[in-house]
């Protein structure tokens, strides 16, 4: 096994549009590395990509957050205007395994390893978050659900790798909440999840929405319909619901030793219902 | 396997190693450096028997490689004690009798260094979310919270 520590992302991208079959970047290596032990992969070349200076950086500029792939998801926490803004990103960021694996994870491997279950990846998807995609040819950025395309499975190109997710500044009036289903307290991964973000005006009406749903579909799901009973509504008992019923008709989920297709179903529900009364306070608040 | 030198520090110390590019960093510390206080529990991360402070922050020793440890700073359990002196983490350890087999210490030490590293006086919540990566089977986690909340309270000045 090759291991090369690029520290320019041309030099990351010439390394991977050349690279063998068996190649991975590593960022946070905690599913890499347990992959790699139980045999499943056995790569040729890994890229770290944490010497990439670009990369560690989480700043604030005029458009909004950028988030670099190698910032571990502790430093998103600790991030103080981060956590104030985008509230239910940074809770689903640090509800990933322990504290040892938060000083290491990413949000851009927790998406890249398109985990139906994944934490982070709802709360990002309601947050209309997007990544940018360097390739040979250049970088282009696009919406964060299109990236998981099954589960293990991205959109992502030969040679292609993910520099940064991109998240807007927080509007006025308006929060997210993420909330998962797991059967202990700590250390597990999603049964079933749900975000929310939503904006409101000053009389306290939805004007916008945004609801995803994980661990219920072989990828993320966005649920418009769920956004849209909720739209125009002042979260009143009728609307949400109608947004639990929504949620509850698009879940495809697996069956299995961790949760039946029925209580995922109507968890999906329940969840979604709790995080948009979460999220409408929140909103309330600023 | 081509091997690859590598250059870091322990405990403050400047050390040498050459490892094989998918060698784990715990490995290298077991195996290369000769310093046994980390162990391998589970090697997926799920145990926290490893744990090592790198640059900073806890983390597993098993899920990060050793070549990713060139010019970086780690921390492991043999660096806690001042020669003959003992953390007062450990010497908390041993009086609130929270070890029995004694696997699991080296990296609930360090996991409650880390801990209080950042936050000095925590809540029994967070001392227990703080070591929720940290598995014990024959102590018990009240014992280890406790001693956790004693040392903390020494540091303190209290």
């Amino acid at each position: 096994m090759r291991y090369e520590a690029p520290v320019s992302l041309e030099a990351a991208s010439a390394l991977l549009a050349e690279a063998p079959a068996q190649s991975f970047v590593l960022a946070g290596g905690t599913d890499l590395l347990v992959r790699m032990k139980g045999g499943f992969v056995e790569p040729e070349l890994i890229v770290d990509i944490k010497h990439i200076p670009d990369l560690q950086e989480l700043r604030l500029d005029k458009d909004g957050f950028v988030i670099g792939a190698a910032v571990p998801c502790a430093a998103l926490g600790e991030n103080v205007e981060l956590s104030a803004q985008w509230p239910g990103v940074v809770e689903a960021a640090n509800l990933i395994g322990s504290k040892q694996i938060q000083g290491r994870c990413t949000i851009v491997g927790n998406l890249c390893n398109a985990s139906p279950a994944a934490d982070s990846v709802p709360a990002l998807v309601t947050a209309a978050a997007k990544v940018r995609i360097r390739g040979r040819k250049g970088t282009r950025t696009v919406a964060i659900e299109t990236i998981p395309v099954g589960p293990g499975k991205t959109s992502l190109a030969k040679g292609e790798f993910i520099e940064a997710v991109l998240l807007e500044k927080r509007r006025p009036r308006s929060a997210d909440a993420y909330l998962r289903f797991i059967p202990r307290s700590e250390m597990d991964i999603a049964v079933v999840s749900a975000g929310v973000d939503l904006e409101r005006d000053k009389a306290g009406v939805i004007t916008k929405a945004r609801v995803a749903l994980g661990a219920v579909a072989p990828t993320v799901m966005l649920v418009e319909a769920a956004a849209a009973a909720i739209i125009g509504s002042k979260l009143e008992d009728k609307a949400l619901t109608a947004l639990a019923e929504a949620c509850s008709a698009a879940c495809q989920p697996i069956n299995d030793k961790r949760g039946t297709v029925e209580f995922r179903t109507k968890v999906a529900g329940v969840l979604a219902r709790r995080a948009a009364q979460i999220a409408y306070q929140r909103a309330g608040e600023r | 396997m081509p091997a690859v030198h590598v250059t870091t520090t322990v405990n403050g110390d400047r050390l040498d190693y050459v490892c094989e590019s998918d060698e784990t960093l715990l490995d290298c510390l077991r195996d290369r450096l000769g310093l046994t206080g980390a162990k391998e529990g589970c090697g997926t991360g799920d145990c926290g028997a490893c744990s090592i402070i790198l640059d900073g922050r806890l983390v597993c020793s098993c899920l990060v490689l050793g070549v990713e440890a060139e010019n970086r700073e780690i921390e492991t359990v043999e660096g806690l004690a001042e020669g003959d002196n003992l953390h007062p983490l450990q010497r908390k350890f041993l009086e609130h009798a929270a070890l029995q087999c004694g696997i699991c210490t080296p990296g609930i030490l360090m996991a409650a260094k880390a801990l209080l590293d950042r936050n000095p006086s925590p809540t029994e919540e967070e001392i227990r979310f703080g070591l929720a990566g940290n598995l014990c089977r024959c102590t018990g986690y009240d014992k280890i919270v406790r001693a956790v909340q004693d040392a903390a309270k020494e540091l303190q000045g209290a």
